[in-house]
């Protein structure tokens, strides 16, 4: 093989690779802005993306149906905004009414209320709609056909969900670490007694927070919906991945969520290239040598 | 004496503390504190560590897990009120003994943090000037400060909210003499401006000249009020309490 071909090789799976890896750090950017403020490692994250692609789907799809108005089609650009708002109301009740209760406990309560839900979720959703996967045919014609990137043909949707989910990542790390609400999170983070004490409503702000992590969730479930089929398990998959993400990044940084989550997306996709077989191991891999290395995480603050 | 006998010389308090007591989880930490003090005031809590002098301060803010007992501000009781709504309803500033200053804010983050609680709060030039050292440090992370730094920043992000009411928790811990003296200054110039301040402080010789009216405070409860003009005759009782 010529380096030539090798190059566009490599730079064509890096491209999916890094497709992959936009939803790992919009998800792991999610747990990390969670686990940041309110020690909570929050395990229903993959079902919430899931929820986020179905109620895209149902928009789109069902809801028509549903309510006999068969014109009815809520496509992709409103879903972007609706579901999201959905599954964060549905994160702040979560927040509201479960995992209050647990603050104080042992973090396992919480990681256990959480996998709970998981289970919930994915069970009500496999009770109503197909196990094994529905396609989601919203995806707007705008964003259908292939872009010439030069080394290769690449989908116009993918790159735009990549693209927007950089952008939002951006976005969110902008204004955690460098606005007036953000330095609030960051300080109720450190000492949220404190904080309060000055006259800052911090249970509400964790209850927003926990909402704004899942409506992350849900925008991403939004965003996967037209490249993978919509499946209750579709979360499940995801969320072990993830978790090897926040690991290596470091639990709760916001810079090392994103980082690490599109680094491993690009990782993955380059390690096909030289042995396909491992490229679904490798980021466990990584994440053992980043726990023997550095325990806190590339990017945690060690000790 | 009691403590009490000092009360009817007052003019009508701006803090008035009333048989407060105070829990963390299970162990009852205070036992009935009483102290008042009206606008313009400094008063001091003395006592040997672990009397209960942090405690005091941290009930008032709501930062324990129960308290019973009374405590008025401006008339108002605040002993129910939830602890996000005390500052900014009271006006009150709170350094806490540990300083509080936040590591992953900056400098001016940390000063812009806590919520305007009152309308006259001191103009970001004022506090400058008061702490010139803070002027060139601004952009630099809440905690890469020296102590004395820290300190001040401490206290000017409490000055800016517009708090007429300060809770100083053993500012002049640990800290190099020329800062002490500094914030000494610091504590003259608030006074003059009319402001009601409480100072828990182990550093007798800083705190005898500012006070209007010294608590002696010891296993929670108040075993001692010493006026101002006092000092003198009862610098013996006084040097007893605080000896280890
Ligand atoms: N978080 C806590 N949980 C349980 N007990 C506490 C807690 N904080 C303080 N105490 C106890 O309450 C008592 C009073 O402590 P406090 O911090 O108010 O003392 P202090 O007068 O400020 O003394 P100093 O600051 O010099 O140590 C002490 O016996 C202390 O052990
Ligand atoms: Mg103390």
């Amino acid at each position: 093989m010529s380096f030539d071909v090798m190059m566009k090789l490599i730079m064509a799976q890096g491209m999916l690779g890094l497709n992959n890896g936009v939803f790992y750090a919009m998800l792991s950017l999610g747990l990390a802005v969670i686990f940041g403020l309110l020690n909570v490692v929050n395990f229903a994250h993959g079902a919430l993306y899931m929820t986020g692609a179905f109620v895209a789907l149902i928009l789109n799809s069902y809801l028509g149906v549903w309510l006999g108005i068969g014109w009815l089609h809520i496509g992709f650009w409103p879903a972007l905004i609706i579901a999201p708002i959905v599954v964060g109301l549905f994160g702040i009740l979560i927040e509201r009414f479960l995992l209050r209760w647990l603050y104080g406990l042992d973090p396992i309560y919480s990681l256990l209320l959480t996998f709970g839900i998981t289970l919930v979720l994915q069970g009500l959703f496999i009770n109503y709609f197909n196990a094994s996967g529905t396609p989601y045919p919203g995806m707007p014609e705008s964003l259908r056909g292939v872009v010439n990137l030069g080394f290769m043909m690449f989908p116009k949707y993918r790159l735009f969900v990549i693209v927007f989910s950089i952008l939002v990542c951006i976005a969110v790390w902008f204004v955690i670490e460098r606005t007036r609400i953000g330095a609030m999170l960051r300080a109720g983070t450190e000492n949220p007694e404190l904080v309060q004490a000055f006259g800052i409503n911090v249970p509400r702000m964790v209850t927003l927070t926990f909402g704004f992590g899942t409506a992350l969730a849900g925008l991403a479930g939004v965003l996967a919906a037209p490249i993978y089929s919509v499946s209750p398990l579709m979360g499940a998959n995801l969320i072990i991945i993830i978790f090897a993400v926040v690991v290596i990044g470091g639990m709760g940084s916001i810079a090392g969520a994103v980082v690490t989550g599109l680094a491993l997306g690009l990782i993955e996709g380059v390690t096909k290239v030289f042995y396909a077989p491992a490229s679904n191991t490798v980021i466990f891999f990584l994440m053992v040598i980043v726990l023997l290395v550095r325990p806190a995480g590339l990017f945690g603050r060690q000790g | 004496m009691s403590p009490d006998t000092t009360a009817a010389t007052m003019t009508k308090p701006l803090l008035k503390v009333s048989d407060l007591h105070a829990w963390y989880g299970e162990s009852h930490v205070l036992h009935g504190i009483n102290l008042e003090l009206a606008e313009g005031q400094l008063i001091t809590l003395l006592g040997r560590n672990g009397a209960g002098r942090t405690t005091t301060l941290r009930a008032i803010m709501g930062l324990v897990d129960r308290r019973t007992g009374s405590i008025q501000i401006g008339g108002a009781e605040y002993i129910g009120m939830p602890r996000h709504k005390i500052a900014p309803t009271a006006g009150i500033g709170y350094c806490p003994e540990e300083r509080g200053i936040f590591s992953t804010l900056t400098v001016e983050e940390n000063l812009m943090l806590p919520p305007v609680v009152g309308p006259d709060g001191m103009p970001l030039d004022e506090i400058f000037t008061m702490f010139p050292n803070l002027r060139d440090v601004r952009k630099r992370m809440g905690t890469r400060l020296s102590g004395g730094e820290q300190q001040m920043l401490a206290m000017a992000r409490i000055l800016r909210t517009g708090a007429r009411l300060l809770l100083l928790d053993e500012i002049t811990e640990g800290l190099a003499p020329v800062i002490v003296k500094t914030l000494g200054t610091v504590i003259r110039q608030l006074k003059a401006k009319g402001y009601t301040i409480v100072l828990v402080e182990q550093n007798f010789r800083f705190a005898a000249p500012l006070a209007d009216r010294h608590y002696v405070i010891e296993h929670g409860e108040v075993i001692d009020v010493v006026e101002a003009h006092e000092i003198e005759t009862k610098m013996d009782r006084l040097n007893h309490y605080l000896s280890v």
